[in-house]
Formats: structure tokens, sequence, C-alpha cells
């Protein structure tokens, strides 16, 4: 798998008719999947023995206002060496980002906390700024801002200018 | 815990359930430092997002402004000219020297032990005269453009890096001396903050936390950038992963960043008169004195300035090593001159998600060292 399309059809070969669509701009691979069937996807290909996205990098999500369905949860999988080795030079072996599209009703994705852990604080901060829900996250809180702030400002209709009151200490 | 405690640095708030000096539960509370960097990023122009790319990290921040302007050059499709790539190569190992000499003598300081902070301080401020002589600015130093580089190198700053190399490197066996093999030091740092390999990969964690519990993944070697490939350095690696191996392989990576340094200066020094930055007006802001001598170039200051460079639509993704780990920015452009989206991938905040298992069961006083490893930065991991 040297180059993004020879990745790019394995994942095809892997998730069949789950591509929605795909594509290797600037040399990233990119596969798009239905929202339904994203966790699934997910974790086939983390345990995919050749493919194996040991790593979830990152997780964020796009504000396409005006699209219908209006968000992109964008994920970044990588492939570590998950051994130490001798030789003192691991590879990141493959890289693949997979989106899937989220409406703005019932604005909410499946989490996937048990297939990585790391998902479990990305989840929480796409919750906090873009108002994502993640059914089955087991503590979905608000992360950078307090729980009684109001919006989630990445959002694209929140004005960049709004104040909220700043409130003092709790306890 | 916190946020005024004086080992968590700035809004970080750690609620803890103990148990005498035993920790029974804790909760990693970030806080809510939040500039809205994405949110910032999204109503300027390309370029106007850079300076606050430097406010990410304060000890590294010409490693954010590459990991920024390496996402947009990619989108762009633009190479930059080779002595570009040295400088910035050079540039970035003085920023991750300057990154990591904080973090340990810091760990130290808030440790009780004053003698070494001072040892790291002072060869960080000697690195960052350097930064300073190289962008003009000692904390949020600025030098990375998308397509080159600020500006030349100023006269005198190669031998200057020289002669503080030499000092930098006493300054290293001093701290050496007092640290390293000090008991009350290795007794604070051996055996604490320990996580089992597959949770740290678990929780993408990445950088010298990885490379301490024994996988040598950097992203200088595993997915080589800049000039990287064509210069000899190691990746140190440790077998615990522990704190102390923590501290060990940072304190090598110094002296590896310094290997990297010396082989930059005498390409920089033959390659002397070669174009720093990309010549497609388009994308790089023609010189100063061409601005003030020709009518196109002002023109296309002018538009650079207002409309901001044009970025093709697309979405892209690069990531370099920080001294944190993987550094990355996901960028999506709608074809205008500002962004449509910046996302940081800040190593700091995965870093600190799994803090909580590496600390539960082990006493109170670990936190410290083991938060010190971490070396969270407020700006960078709540962005």
């Amino acid at each position: 798998m040297s180059s993004a399309d020879d990745l790019l059809e394995h994942v095809k070969r892997l998730l069949g008719s789950d591509v929605l669509d795909s594509h290797s701009q600037c040399g990233d691979a990119t596969v798009i999947v239905p929202l339904g069937a994203a966790r699934e996807c997910l974790r086939r290909l983390k345990l995919d023995a050749e493919l194996a996205f040991n790593v979830l990098i990152d997780l964020t999500a796009v504000d396409h206002l005006g699209r219908e369905p209006r968000f992109d949860l964008v994920y970044h999988l990588a492939s570590i060496d998950a051994v130490p080795r001798e030789d003192r030079t691991a590879a990141v072996h493959r890289r693949l980002r997979v989106k899937t599209a989220v409406p703005e009703s019932p604005c909410a994705a499946d989490s996937v906390c048990e297939v990585w852990s790391a998902a479990n604080w990305f989840e929480r901060e796409v919750f906090d700024l873009y108002g994502i829900e993640f059914r089955g996250h087991p503590d979905l809180r608000r992360i950078l801002l307090y729980d009684e702030f109001k919006g989630h400002p990445l959002r694209k209709d929140y004005p960049k200018e709004r104040r909220q009151p700043l409130l003092g200490p709790r306890n | 815990m916190g946020p005024s405690h004086p080992a968590t640095h700035g809004t970080v708030k750690i609620m803890l359930e103990i148990d005498g000096e035993q920790i029974v539960e804790m909760d990693v509370q970030i806080g809510y430092l939040h500039r809205g960097f994405e949110k910032e990023c999204e109503s300027g122009t390309w370029y106007q997002a850079i300076p606050y790319t430097d406010r990410l990290n304060y000890n590294s921040a010409i490693l954010a402004n590459l990991a920024f302007c390496m996402s947009v050059e990619k989108l762009l499709g633009c190479e930059i000219p080779r002595r570009g790539q040295w400088v910035r190569t050079l540039a970035s190992e003085l920023s991750r020297m300057g990154d990591h000499l904080t973090r340990l003598g810091a760990a130290c300081l808030e440790l009780g032990a004053m003698t070494p902070f001072l040892y790291g301080i002072e060869a960080r401020e000697l690195v960052w005269d350097l930064q300073e002589m190289l962008c003009g600015a000692r904390v949020t130093s600025n030098y990375v453009r998308i397509g080159g580089v600020q500006r030349e190198i100023t006269p005198g700053f190669l031998e200057r890096l020289s002669s503080s190399f030499v000092r930098i490197e006493e300054l290293l066996r001093d701290f050496d001396r007092v640290v390293t093999s000090n008991r009350i030091f290795v007794d604070r740092f051996r055996d604490t903050g320990m996580l089992p390999l597959a949770k740290l990969i678990d929780y993408g964690v990445t950088g010298p936390l990885l490379r301490a519990a024994g996988v040598p993944l950097d992203l200088r070697k595993a997915e080589p950038y800049l000039v990287y490939e064509e210069i000899d350095f190691d990746v140190p690696v440790g077998s615990t992963g522990d704190n102390y191996d923590r501290f060990l392989v940072c304190q090598e990576e110094l002296v590896q960043s310094m290997r990297i340094v010396r082989q930059c200066v005498p390409v920089i020094e033959k390659t002397a008169g070669e174009p720093l930055n990309v010549a497609d007006p388009r994308i790089r802001w023609p010189a100063k004195e061409r601005v003030f001598g020709r009518m196109e170039e002002l023109i296309q200051q002018f538009k650079g300035v207002t409309e901001g460079i044009r970025v093709p639509a697309g979405e892209a993704y690069a990531a370099i090593e920080s001294p944190n780990g993987e550094l990355g920015f996901y960028i999506v452009s709608d074809g205008t001159g500002k962004p449509y989206k910046v996302r940081c991938r800040p190593p700091s905040f995965a870093n600190v998600a799994p803090m909580r298992h590496m600390l539960v069961g082990g006493m109170l006083a670990d936190i410290v060292p083991t938060f010190d490893m971490i070396n969270m930065i407020g700006g960078e991991c709540d962005r």
C-alpha cells in the first residue's frame, strides 16, 4: 500500500458499499461513509489485520452552514508500530481520513470511545464546540467551556463577538 | 488541586478523591483558557492566522508556525526552495531546544530544585537570544511564512550560534551532574506516571511520552519533512515509560537537536545568496524594497494584505514532530482568501487525556512530576 490510491482500493474492498465516496486530494486518502455505519466502519478499519488503524489521531467537525446534512465529522486515523523495535526506526505505515455527514436534527452520531479511548476527549470537544451529541459516550460533558455557556461557538452561525457573562466560583 | 497550584500550569484544575496520600479517583479539568483560536482563524485571511499559531505554545512557537504553513503549502501545492528548508529546519530545532530546556528546568523547580532550573533557563535564554536574532522576538517568535520564512538570516547569527552552543553544552553537563543521578530526583521520577504501551497508543499519545515507553516513533524519521531525510540523528527511546525515562528521552533529544543544528550550519553558509522563499507573488508577499520601488509589487502587496492569498478549494492535513508529539493542522478552504476551517491537532490535549490512568492508585506527590513530563501547555491544549 504505497500510494493513497492503493490504500483507498483496499479500504473500498474492506468496507464495500459503505464507501459513499473517496478522494486523495493532496495525497491524503479520504473516504466518506454513511452516518449510520460510521462506527462499524471505523471498528473494521481498526481490526483489519492489514490496515490496522490503531491510532485515532484526531477527530473534528466542519460546519457547512446551508448544506444538508449540515456537519461533517472528520476522523484522522493512523497505523503505527505498536511494539518497541530494536532497529530504532518506527514508521507511520498509513494514514486515512474518514468523513461522515451529520444532519442538524437529530444532531447526533455514534460514539467510538469503545474503539479508541482517544475518542473520549475529542468527542467531548466536538460536542462542546459544535453541539453534536455522541450516543454511547460514557461521560459527555463540556470540556473547554463551562456548563452554563449557551450555544456552540464553532458553529458558523455563532457570532464571533457574542459575549457571555463570566460566572463567579460555584462553590 | 489547582488552578492556582504553582505546578498546574494556567487553568488546569484536578479534582481528586484521596485516601491519605493515595489517589483514589481523579478528574482532570483543563479549564477555560479557550482563546477561540479556530474561530478567530476563520474570520481573517490565511496570513492573519499565523500570529495566532505562535501563541499556541510559547515555548516552541516557530514549530506551530511551521505546521500551519506546511498545511497551507500542501493545499497550494508549492515547494519551498532548498535554502528555505534548511533555514526552517534550523529554526525548528532551536525551537525544540527551547521547549525541552523549559520542560526539564521547570520540572526540577517544581520539585523544589532551584539550581538546575537556573541552568536550564540560562540555556533556554541563550536559545531564545538566537531566536531573537533570527526573527526579532523572544517569546512569540514568529518566523515561518506561507511559502518560506520571514527574512534572511541576520549577519553574525551563525557565529553567535556556535559560541552559544559551547555554553549550552557546559550548562547541560552541569544540569546532568546535579540532576540525573540525584537520589531525591530519581526517587521522585522512577516508577511514577506509568501507563501500559497499549493504553498509550489507544489514547493517541505521541512524542516523548510514547518514545519513553519504547516506540521510536518520530515523524522526522517516520514521515520526513523539510530536510530531515538528509540529516544524521538518532531517536532516543526509553524502556519502562516512567517519568524518569521521559526525562532522559528529552535530555537526549536536546543533544540530538544540537547535532541537527550543527549539520544545518555548513549548508546554510554554502547556499548564501540563494532564494529562501517561493518566487510566486500570489503566495509570497514581495520583498519590501521592491514594494517601495515598483508599481506591480505594490499592487500585489496591497491585494495580499486586503484580500489575502487564494488557496484552492479542498482539504489537507499536515503534521510535524513538535516537542510534545504530533502537531497537525487540518485545513479546509472554500477557494477564497479566508480559511473555511482551521483545526489544530494539539499533542497536549491527547497527552493529558490519559493522565487519570497514569495516576489513579499512585501517590498525590506523583502528580507534579507526571504533569511536568506531559508538559501540557494551556494555549495549545484548549486553543
